[in-house]
């Protein structure tokens, strides 16, 4: 779980985040403005300062936000000086935009907003469609607005080039003020509220915001344009509303609230993907006649209001078909204000004491939740105080007395007063420091010092009274804190001691010091909090609110320090005592012969099997498991399958060291697994056998997979040297890399999985997440079984489940759902033979959950129209995203997200989100020790990246480097030479020039056009050779790749219908195909490995086919011994394989 | 062979594991009973293998009733109670402890279990075994010791009345220290039924 950050203002105005997993709140970098407001998400935070101008805080990233700006170049021919910029008095402009209708000089093009700096000089864009041009970037017509083409021909007579620059967003990190240059005559008042949201209804453009703001005027703002690569949108637009608005809120999705001066509260209605302005307001009335409302935070689908009494409400009934609800809830606890952040989690701003609370228990099922639980994270400055701890406790003990005295003094809690035991005395050894950042409590008053006196007992109390003396020129020096409404400060005491002199004794500074934790360290006084980009997950720990019950680690820091020799002693006793023991209870009867020395152990149940006869079918069978040990202490085992045949009973048997592979398949409505052996895999017919109950075949896929482990003594990590692979199974939970060619199961569920032979293994997931491979082994499936304990984290994935609602036009009705009786189902899958509602959808297996709503999902490919619909002539039949006269069909598709969370041996690597990564399959042993292991990786938004710093100790790496394109890219691979190859989004390719340890990041992208009328997926590089994949599942080979000259000469068809591919550092390829002739219904997604290849015959001579069914990935990149060579066979598992000890195959 | 007394002798005491074979003439059809002459007086009988896990079951979720208000226990499946048994009698540690290290958590937040799950038993009285409710934590924040549960819960273990015969106090075979954190002791000495089962014994006068 990557951590994010919660955001709140102090009663001066200074911000402060608290991550997920921290326990302090740390000052925002950039602390020079006082904010009134702020509102969060996940990568940016927009503010109103004191200034009442509006700001945003763009997170860094170790990606930039890049914004391309274009301009043309055009000219015409004239038979007297050839193409030249004297254009005809009714052609375009000579510099104009892409249409031609708005000139555009190159000098003209200006940044918008100081906050940019351009990335280098304007320059031709030498790429058409994927293909250089090779002229200058000249693209030729017969005249101006017309479709151009690479080739100058007879009657070309105008030209055209594109002149590109990159501009850069650099204030990250920062506030960045929003430049109000609109019309004078429009420029809105100050603004008095404001709130960001909306980043759930649509994805494009990515990260698209919706941020709305409210004047002092009560009218309603709206800023156009905001998204991830124009984080400060474009201009603010008035939005008409039938009062004037106090206070508005919008949520993630499409709810949004504001709240009337008088009380009752708005609903905006009609907010959605084409529209996220909303259309109309409707009103909600506020609770009570009385209680008017004064707050309002909105979620995916809550409504949380704070009413002028302070009164918490609870919006029921709050949802996307009915933003409005049906009525008020009230809750307890009396706040100024809530605001609700991600997964619809609730913050609070106590009133009483400006205390942080967080409402615990809220889930999809209970958005109410339970309680509200206040937040005592100590600020950031305060960490030193119980940071460096112990030497001075003893001290801290001695004074527990007085301390509590005081603490009673100061009404609070005990628990503070506690704290304060623990705080207190290590208050000498941070004076200073703590001091100077702090200055966050409310000035005490006069009769708070004296408080302070009384509680002193005698030789304190002369102290004290210095200390408030003191104390009043420097503490709150910065910030008069006149203009806040606070009743009275909760807690009294706060500063006094911290501009304390140094040089005192250090009982009195102990008793002084007691004090300050309450008001100022323990208890910031909060302004405003915003949780929008907070991702709390429902059900997961958080640390904040531990150190106020933390009576316990005081106390244990408190027993550990002072009697540590004696910790030692008695634990030191107890092991001998158990060494002892065990010498006397074993170890004289060791030279006993064991009294059993085979040892049978079977287990039995009952599965069905995929019989071998015609017709095939599903047999139920009585299977077992026998399970012995040999004379020499290896266990073995062999799998029993019984069955009938012609009323004559028949078994047959596999033993375990033999099988090569155990795969689950959930493609059926069967929980089915296959078993493969050698002879097997070359029958293309291994042995299927289903359990009843997904449980059952999880017990023994466990079971059988753990059983062949031990029997081939394959143990803990999984050589270095290891495939990886990744299934395409629906419940796919499942990674196997292999073992000698036996393919083991590891925990963890990713889309795909790249290794390189030192063992750097980096997977993504279907969500985009990437992980990391910590070296342990098991987890998933595996719990408890064969797991090792550490390493083991919890992984979780995230992927949509689609259906299709299918519609047909006939003349009466237009567009309705009953179709034709040989129509497909008017609800169904992708391919139209299953029928799939939205009710009767199910997960992909029960360790999945659903985590939204059905909705139209508009990012399939063709195209859709503003409904999401697409458009053919028949079903099935290609589709696209807008209606012709020819169309009779329709479909729509709906898609779900549901979440696995499982645990495996992989570590997140946050915050960024990746489609592809490759990693340098091999370097020299002098290069290892020298530089970082190369890794290359292509963003989710098809940013190349370079990860810095990755070695095997350290196979996450430390940061990521950006590589500047042109385009979105979309695969990525590095060879063993630092030969980038990447494929861009427009299926051309790319290589890197200049790649070296020394200069990880290249210089320049050499453009490579792909095969004709091709569009590359997919490029993988091995030592040399280079094979990419297109859309059609055609394999090519680089041809004409020399040293001198590394980016080739031509593309060379290797083969069809290959959907994966995946070349090692010794040249060896390896593919998923599909389609593999005598394989029978598994077929799909095979794997195999190309044979004949020679250093002067890299393209191989014919395919070697390995196991079938449901394989996704293939990463062989880790495998470079060199005997591999010859043995590499997925059907001839050779003696060498029962070798002890993973060795590569 | 069997002349040889020596050989004989070491199987009869059970130095020599022996396997026996029934000549083909001893084997009846009769069900073999599985004990005879049970010590009915000392043992409970257990009438079946589910009658065993039923008690060591419970005895889990006592003991975790007292750990965590048996919050833990609920909260695992049926498989998972099977595993724990099956572990047991499997003797297969891992599969077990893969469970059972559940059960030996405690909220970050805290210090230690609710109530230790203990039971001490001893051989000089007639009594049953002592079972009380007792935290790891004092209420000053100290951390029990072994000593401290003793001294509350059964005086006499360290200090006899008549102050001569001086008591040995045993977990799993060994006498860890008076001063041993109570908490830690549940954590790492427990049995599998995860009591902290404490013998007190008289001290051997050799």
């Amino acid at each position: 779980m990557p951590s994010s950050v919660l955001w709140a203002v102090d009663l001066f105005g200074r911000v402060h985040t608290l991550s997920t997993t921290g326990q302090y709140w740390e000052p925002c970098r950039d602390a020079q403005l006082e904010f009134k407001r702020v509102s969060a998400t996940t990568a940016c935070c927009w503010g109103i300062a004191c200034d009442n101008q509006v700001y945003v805080f763009v997170c860094a990233s170790e990606v930039p936000i890049r914004r391309r700006e274009e301009a043309y170049e055009n000219q015409r021919w004239n038979p007297m000086s050839g193409f030249c910029e004297k254009l005809l008095p009714s052609d375009r402009w000579p510099w104009s935009d892409v249409s031609g209708l708005q000139p555009r000089p190159l000098d003209g093009v200006a940044l918008p907003s100081p906050h940019w700096e351009w990335e280098s000089d304007w320059y031709v864009d030498e790429n058409f469609g994927g293909e250089p041009t090779e002229k200058g970037g000249w693209t030729y017509a017969i005249d101006f607005p017309a479709t151009y083409t690479r080739d100058k021909k007879w009657n070309s007579c105008v030209r055209r080039r594109k002149w590109i620059r990159y501009r850069r967003y650099k204030s990250r990190d920062a506030w960045a003020k929003i430049p109000s240059k609109d019309d004078p005559k429009q420029l809105p008042d100050p603004f008095n509220d404001l709130s960001v949201g909306g980043w759930e209804i649509t994805e494009e453009p990515v990260g698209r915001l919706s941020v709305w703001a409210v004047s002092l005027q009560g009218k309603v703002w709206y800023r156009e344009d905001v998204s991830h690569a124009n984080p400060e949108g474009s201009l603010w637009s008035l939005v008409d509303c039938p009062g004037e608005v106090a206070q508005i809120s919008c949520g993630p999705h499409d709810l949004l609230w504001a709240v009337l001066w008088e009380g009752p509260a708005l609903v905006r209605e009609g907010i959605n993907r084409n529209n996220p302005q909303g259309s109309a307001w409707s009103i909600v009335e506020p609770p009570g006649p009385d209680s008017g409302i004064l707050h309002v935070s909105v979620g995916v689908s809550v409504v949380w209001a704070v009413t002028k009494d302070q009164k918490v409400w609870f919006r029921r009934g709050v949802n996307s078909h009915n933003p409005r609800g049906t009525g008020w809830i009230e809750m307890v606890g009396e706040m100024t204000m809530v605001n609700v952040g991600l997964n619809d989690q609730v913050w609070g701003i106590s009133c009483e004491d400006r205390a942080l609370y967080f409402r615990q228990g809220v889930t999809p099922s209970e958005l109410s939740g339970k309680t509200w639980t206040a937040i005592v994270a100590g600020r950031e400055c305060d960490r030193s105080y119980s940071g460096s701890s112990s030497s001075l406790l003893s001290a801290g003990c001695f004074f527990g007395d007085e301390v509590r005295g005081g603490g009673d003094s100061a009404p609070s809690d005990s628990d503070a007063s506690s704290e304060v035991e623990r705080l207190g005395p290590e208050h000498p050894l941070s004076v200073e420091p703590g001091d100077k950042s702090r200055s966050a409590g409310p000035g005490p008053s006069r009769t708070e010092a004296g408080a302070v006196q009384d509680t002193c007992p005698a030789q304190g109390s002369g102290e004290a009274a210095q200390v408030s003396g003191l104390h009043r020129q420097p503490g709150p020096a910065e910030l008069p804190w006149t203009n806040i409404d606070l009743k009275e400060p909760p807690k009294g005491p706060s500063c006094p001691a911290a501009s304390f002199p140094q040089p005192t004794g250090l009982c009195s500074l102990g008793l002084l010091g007691m004090e300050e934790p309450c008001g100022a360290a323990d208890h910031p006084l909060w302004a405003w909090v915003s949780g929008g980009g907070c991702a709390v997950e429902a059900g997961s720990v958080l640390k904040w609110f531990s150190v106020q019950s933390g009576l316990s680690p005081s106390v244990q820091t408190l027993s550990l320090s002072i009697t540590p020799a004696q910790t030692a002693a008695w634990r030191k006793q107890i092991f001998q005592q158990l060494t002892e023991r065990t010498k006397r209870e074993l170890e004289n009867f060791r030279h006993y012969e064991q009294a059993v020395e085979q040892s049978v152990w079977v287990k039995t149940g009952a599965l069905q099997w995929w019989c071998d006869w015609k017709p095939h079918k599903w047999v139920d069978v009585r299977v077992a498991l026998e399970q012995f040990t040999g004379h020499d202490g290896a266990r073995d085992s062999i799998l029993f399958i019984y069955y009938v045949v012609h009323e004559e009973k028949k078994y047959l048997h596999v033993f375990l060291n033999e099988v090569t592979a155990l795969v689950p398949v959930l493609n059926e409505a069967k929980h089915s697994f296959a078993l493969y052996t050698p002879e097997r895999t070359r029958q293309r017919w291994p042995v299927r056998l289903a359990a009843a109950t997904e449980q059952d075949m999880n017990d023994w896929l466990a079971l059988l997979s753990l059983s062949c482990c031990e029997s081939r003594r394959v143990q803990g990590r999984p050589s270095s040297q290891a495939l990886w692979f990744s299934p395409d199974l629906e419940a796919g939970e499942h990674l196997l890399p292999c073992d000698q060619m036996f393919w083991r199961q590891m925990g963890g569920h990713l889309r795909l999985v790249e290794a390189n032979s030192q063992g750097v293994v980096w997977g993504i997931g279907y969500d985009h997440t990437a992980w990391v491979y910590t070296g342990g082994y098991g987890g998933g499936c595996f719990q408890g079984l064969a797991s090792s304990t550490s390493n083991i984290y919890t992984q979780s994935d995230v992927k949509s489940v689609h259906i299709y609602e299918n519609q047909r036009w006939n003349p009466v009705t237009g567009y309705t759902s009953r179709g034709l009786p040989t129509d497909r189902y008017m609800w169904s899958d992708a391919s139209g033979l299953q029928e799939c509602t939205k009710a009767n959808t199910k997960l992909p297996s029960p360790q999945w959950t659903w985590v939204s709503d059905w909705a139209v999902d508009f990012s399939i490919a063709g195209g859709t129209d503003p409904e999401g619909w697409q458009y053919a002539s028949d079903f099935p039949a290609s589709y696209h995203g807008y209606k012709t006269m020819k169309d009779f069909v329709r479909r729509r598709c709906w898609a779900r997200k549901c979440k696995l969370v499982t645990s495996g041996p992989w570590l997140e690597v946050a915050p960024i989100a990746l489609g592809d990564v490759s990693i340098i399959p091999e370097s020299t042993p002098d290069d290892r020790r020298r530089h970082s292991i190369a890794l290359w990786a292509v963003s989710d938004k098809g940013d190349v990246l370079c990860r810095l710093g990755v070695s095997q100790l350290n196979p996450a790496g430390s940061s990521w480097l950006h590589v500047g394109t042109d385009q979105p890219f979309t695969s990525i691979s590095i060879g063993a030479c630092y030969q980038v190859w990447a494929v861009a989004r427009d299926g051309s390719a790319f290589y890197r020039g200049s790649v070296s340890p020394a200069k990880p990041a290249g210089d320049c992208w050499y453009h490579i056009p792909p095969p004709a009328k091709q569009r590359l997926l997919q490029v993988s590089v091995g030592q040399t050779s280079v094979f990419a994949l297109d859309e059609n599942g055609n394999l090519w080979y680089r041809a004409g790749i020399t040293p001198s000259y590394p980016q080739g000469s031509s593309w060379e068809h290797v083969s069809n219908n290959v959907r994966r591919v995946s070349v090692g550092p010794l040249d060896q390829v390896w593919v998923i195909a599909d389609k593999v002739q005598g394989s029978h219904s598994l077929s799909r997604g095979t794997v195999c490995h190309r044979t004949g290849v020679q250093p002067h015959e890299p393209r191989g001579q014919g395919w070697d086919y390995g196991i079938g069914g449901g394989w996704d990935h293939i990463s062989v990149r880790a495998n470079a011994t060199r005997a591999a060579r010859g043995a590499c066979r997925a059907q001839e598992p050779s003696a060498a394989q029962e070798a002890p000890g993973p060795v590569c195959c | 062979m069997t002349d040889d007394k020596d050989v004989l002798r070491d199987v009869w005491f059970g130095r020599i594991p022996t396997c026996f074979t029934l000549c083909q003439d001893e084997i009846t059809e009769r069900e073999a009973e599985p004990y005879y002459n049970f010590p009915e007086k000392d043992l409970l009988h257990c009438p079946s293998k589910d009658a065993i896990e039923a008690h060591f079951m419970s005895c889990m979720k006592e003991a975790d009733a007292l750990k965590h208000k048996s919050q833990v226990i609920n909260e695992m499946q049926k498989k998972d109670h099977k595993q724990l048994w099956m572990g047991l009698q499997n003797d297969r540690f891992d599969q077990f402890w893969a469970i059972n290290r559940k059960l030996m958590e405690y909220p970050a937040e805290e210090s230690g279990f609710r109530y230790i799950p203990f039971r001490i038993y001893q051989t000089t009285t007639e009594r049953p075994f002592i079972q009380k409710l007792f935290r790891p934590v004092a209420a000053d924040g100290q951390l029990h010791t072994l000593g401290d549960l003793l001294k509350e819960v059964c005086p006499s273990a360290i200090a006899p009345e008549d102050g001569g015969k001086k008591n040995q106090v045993m977990i799993h075979g060994i006498e860890p220290m008076l001063e041993t954190p109570l908490q830690w002791l549940s954590e790492h000495l427990s049995y599998p039924d995860n009591f902290l089962h404490i013998s007190i014994i008289p001290q051997p006068t050799d």
